[in-house]
């Protein structure tokens, strides 16, 4: 039977438990990690630029416990809300010693990740420790994102187009009235016309092989002009033209060139459409067919002239087995050293888009060659001006070229 | 015409079958090769060592299963090492012809980090492959926004947020790096728009022919690290587990460099010896 | 207008496409992409015409029984054997007669003709690198330094070796690279400069 004393002593004992329940646990008052970091200070929000909006940029300075005080920051959290008071979502997470971080969302009205522009956000950065305890700075804001029209970090680009197409336009002026423009010689092109000249003494055909680019590559459109002047050649000396085209539109337009050229050399009967072909757009199985042509029609004469990637030794040796005379030329820096030690002659990158002025010497294409030789006299100023600010320290000259975004 | 004219006018069918057989002998044999280890290969492997638990890296398995043999030891030995650091792995491709190669990679890692490792790892909470997309100059970018944008679902088709460890990766900046395998133009398309945009830190690995010309890359900071060819993978090997597929191989590479110097200085001694006769026949 | 038409596209298009790189807005964003799709569908055109091409080629050495003809029926049978593997009805690009023939034939054979490189490097490096001159000499120095970089068959010598190939890897190499790209790089700005304006025709045909 329980007594009045023991059930004083009971009730005694459940207050003194629950009083204990309520009471901070002493231990853990002192734990690190429980107590929240301090909260990262001086948070702003500002549009991201040079951009098409849906970002906005928040930067903040550390809380003093990343990397200092208790060090118990893993990561920040940033929130975003639309008004002051709230309610706040979180955005992402940044991590620790971070002290920006760009939100980005989407212009898909119907995606979750849909980032209105024009619309006032606010923001608010946590500092997060490990075990979870959130350190939440002021609210920042109200910032709108929005889009540019112009984009400033690409203005040293833009200069450089302008002032180089300035050049090509004065130097094009300069060739149309005359003005007599040296060229050094290149000895690749001066070499074709002895090459399709060894073609017809022999009676074999011209390999013309225009490599993997597409017709939207610049090498590949250098390879177009080129090919309209070897093609005039070549039916004016009565010799056959054999072009296999790895890229289908490449194809359509090389076809195009090489009837005009017959024609320009009035010889449109002696066209065979069949001797510009598609073959296939896989790499290897295009290397493996042109080999077999060069081993089947042993041509005299290989010109390799274009877009070119880990198939230009397989051809180049090929054709030297062959007893092919090879001129070669390709904007691809890695092959040129193959090219080099493979073919009898190699137009090494630029001298390659200089060829069609080259072989034709017509002065609107000189002047554009002259114009490329001032850019890059040009190129070596700034280099040198670059060079110079750096010894002295002088900085805001390299930040004048400094390309962002 | 004594033998070193001889030898210097060779027909190249015997070049050949020398090398063939000086490569197959090699392979016979087991002698050891030590590699020497390159700053550039062993920034790379100095990173992923660094990897802690809950880290996120990207891997790119970008090249066609023509460059394979040079980028998959490369490939097998970074991811590898990865997951050992418990770091978690974004994989994507954005070569057309890679998508296949890539799973298998995948899963062949899983499986091999049971078996030598003995870790259990979980798709959708260790590893998790995005498939391809076109257009790659796009993805990166697009990636940089937002991972969803490009991908709103991976591989197999999966809600890209249903799966665990998506749920915290929106973008680069949850990225500890990009760990870049190509053999093409996409290499240069990470450097210029992901580093150069957005920042994220970049490393990548090429074949061979194609290491010379990032060297630029790497001076200028824009790249943390460059594995080059079979070479860079017999590095990263030797640095992380002291054996596989690339250091193997490099024993066979570098008879072969033997057998082609042999054959340099020789056909020089050639080609002196027919042009002092033929000096002296003047 | 034969001509004057395809030149005013050029010069518009190519305007554009050129000022849209410094236009973030997402109008020219748009645009750009909008560009892009466009160029997925006249490349589709295009491989039409290429794979007539193709099938006209192979069909008239077979006709003429030209040399080598036999080939032609294996390169016909390869395109239309894939094709007929890959169509929806036989499981499309999943199927495992394509994954078969894909894997097993075109991976094999695409690494082989890789692989062969090794063969015509050793080939071409014997042929080239003779020191006929003091430049093909230095040309011919470098190589073998490069190529005994990492050879541990060196022994003592193995590390200065190793520095050597990396001067010459990370200065001179890296000077030519830079100059090449830089030269490259401005070629392409007047190329398509040149296309613009419509100085550069060579690909519409001659005048």
């Amino acid at each position: 039977m329980i007594t009045r004393k023991t059930a004083w002593l009971i009730v005694v004992m459940m207050l003194m438990a629950v009083v204990g329940w309520a009471q901070p646990n002493p231990v853990a008052e002192e734990a690190p990690g429980v107590t929240p970091p301090a909260p990262p200070t001086a948070v702003t929000a500002t549009d991201s630029p040079d951009d098409a909006g849906r970002s906005i940029t928040v930067r903040w300075q550390l809380s003093p416990d990343d990397g200092g005080g208790r060090s118990t920051v893993i990561q920040y959290k940033i929130f975003r809300g639309e008004t002051a008071e709230g309610p706040f979502v979180e955005r992402g997470v940044a991590l620790s010693l971070a002290k920006i971080y760009v939100d980005r969302g989407t212009e898909a009205t119907n995606d979750p990740n849909f980032f209105p522009n024009k619309t006032d956000f606010y923001y608010k950065v946590a500092a997060v420790s490990a075990a979870g305890a959130e350190g939440m700075s002021a609210a920042a804001g109200p910032t709108q994102a929005t889009e540019q029209w112009y984009n400033i970090g690409r203005t040293p680009t833009f200069v450089a187009v302008l002032t180089f197409t300035a050049l090509t336009l004065y130097f094009i002026s300069r060739a149309r009235k005359k003005a007599d423009l040296y060229i050094r010689p290149l000895a690749g092109i001066e070499a074709v016309d002895e090459a399709i000249g060894r073609a017809t003494e022999m009676g074999r055909p011209i390999l013309y092989v225009m490599g993997l680019g597409t017709a939207a590559d610049i090498a590949t459109i250098a390879s177009f002009t080129i090919l309209g002047r070897v093609a005039k050649k070549v039916a004016e000396y009565q010799t056959s033209l054999i072009v296999p085209c790895y890229d289908p539109i490449v194809m359509t337009v090389a076809q195009e060139t090489v009837k005009t050229a017959y024609y320009d050399a009035g010889r449109p009967d002696a066209f065979k459409e069949d001797s510009v072909y598609f073959v296939t757009q896989s790499q290897f199985a295009y290397v493996a067919a042109v080999n077999g042509t060069m081993l089947r029609e042993l041509p005299a004469t290989n010109l390799y002239l274009g877009k070119f990637y880990a198939e230009s030794l397989l051809l180049a040796e090929t054709g030297a087995l062959a007893g092919s005379i090879q001129i070669s030329g390709t904007d691809e820096v890695a092959q040129i050293p193959f090219f080099v030690v493979a073919c009898d002659y190699t137009l090494i990158g630029e001298e390659l888009y200089a060829a069609s002025a080259y072989l034709g010497r017509e002065p609107l294409l000189m002047g554009s060659l002259k114009a490329q030789d001032y850019a890059k006299a040009l190129i070596i100023v700034c280099a040198l001006a670059g060079i110079t600010a750096s010894i002295f320290g002088w900085t805001w000259i390299v930040e004048l070229f400094r390309v962002t975004n | 015409m004594n033998i070193f004219e001889k030898l210097g006018k060779l027909d190249r069918r015997w070049i050949f079958l020398l090398l063939a057989i000086v490569c197959v002998a090699t392979l016979l044999t087991s002698f050891r090769m030590p590699v020497r280890i390159s700053r550039e290969v062993n920034s790379i492997y100095e990173f992923v060592d660094s990897l802690k638990t809950g880290d996120i890296i990207h891997v790119g398995i970008d090249y066609d299963p023509n460059a394979l043999a040079e980028l998959h030891p490369m490939a097998y030995a970074v991811m590898e090492h990865a997951l050992q650091r418990h770091a978690t792995i974004v994989l994507t491709t954005l070569s057309q012809n890679g998508a296949g190669m890539a799973e298998r990679l995948m899963l062949d890692i899983i499986d091999t980090m049971k078996v030598r490792h003995n870790m259990e790892i979980k798709y959708g909470r260790d590893i998790v492959f995005l498939g391809y997309k076109p257009y790659y100059s796009i993805v990166i970018l697009s990636m940089g926004e937002n991972y969803r944008i490009p991908f709103p679902a991976d591989y197999y088709n999966t809600v890209l947020d249903s799966i665990p460890m998506m749920k915290s990766i929106q973008n680069y900046d949850q990225i500890k790096a990009v760990i870049e395998l190509g053999s093409g133009n996409i290499i240069d398309a990470w450097i210029a728009d992901a580093n150069a945009r957005y920042g994220v830190k970049v490393a990548i690995g090429v074949t061979g022919v194609m290491a010379a010309d990032y060297y630029p890359y790497l001076r200028s900071g824009q790249i943390f690290g460059l594995m080059g060819g079979m070479l860079g993978a017999a590095e990263y090997e030797q640095l992380f587990r002291k054996q596989g597929t690339a250091s193997e191989a490099m024993r066979v590479q570098v008879s072969a460099h033997v057998v082609i110097i042999l054959f340099i200085i020789f056909g020089n001694i050639g080609f002196f010896i027919s042009r002092k006769k033929g000096r002296s026949a003047v | 207008m034969r001509k004057e038409i395809p030149l005013f596209i050029v010069l518009v298009c190519g305007i554009f496409m050129a000022l849209q790189f410094f236009v973030p807005h997402s109008w020219s964003q748009f645009l750009y992409r909008y560009a892009l799709d466009w160029l997925i569908v006249i490349g589709i055109f295009a491989l039409a015409l290429g794979i007539w091409s193709f099938i006209k080629v192979s069909y008239d050495k077979i006709q003429r029984r030209s040399e080598n003809w036999p080939y032609a029926i294996i390169a016909l049978a390869g395109l239309f054997g894939m094709i007929f593997f890959g169509l929806w009805f036989m499981g499309g690009l999943e199927s495992y007669m394509y994954r078969h023939f894909f894997s097993f034939i075109m991976i094999p054979i695409q690494a082989t003709m890789f692989a062969l490189l090794a063969f015509f490097i050793a080939s071409a490096a014997y042929r080239a690198f003779r020191a006929r001159s003091i430049l093909a000499t230095v040309l011919l120095l470098g190589a073998l330094v490069v190529m005994l970089r990492f050879n541990p068959f060196l022994g003592p010598l193995g590390e200065p070796m190793a520095k050597l190939a990396d001067w010459i890897l990370n200065v001179p190499n890296l000077a030519a690279k830079r100059a090449i790209i830089m030269g490259i790089g401005l070629g392409m700005v007047a190329t398509a400069l040149k296309v613009i304006l419509g100085i550069e025709r060579g690909y519409m045909g001659r005048d």
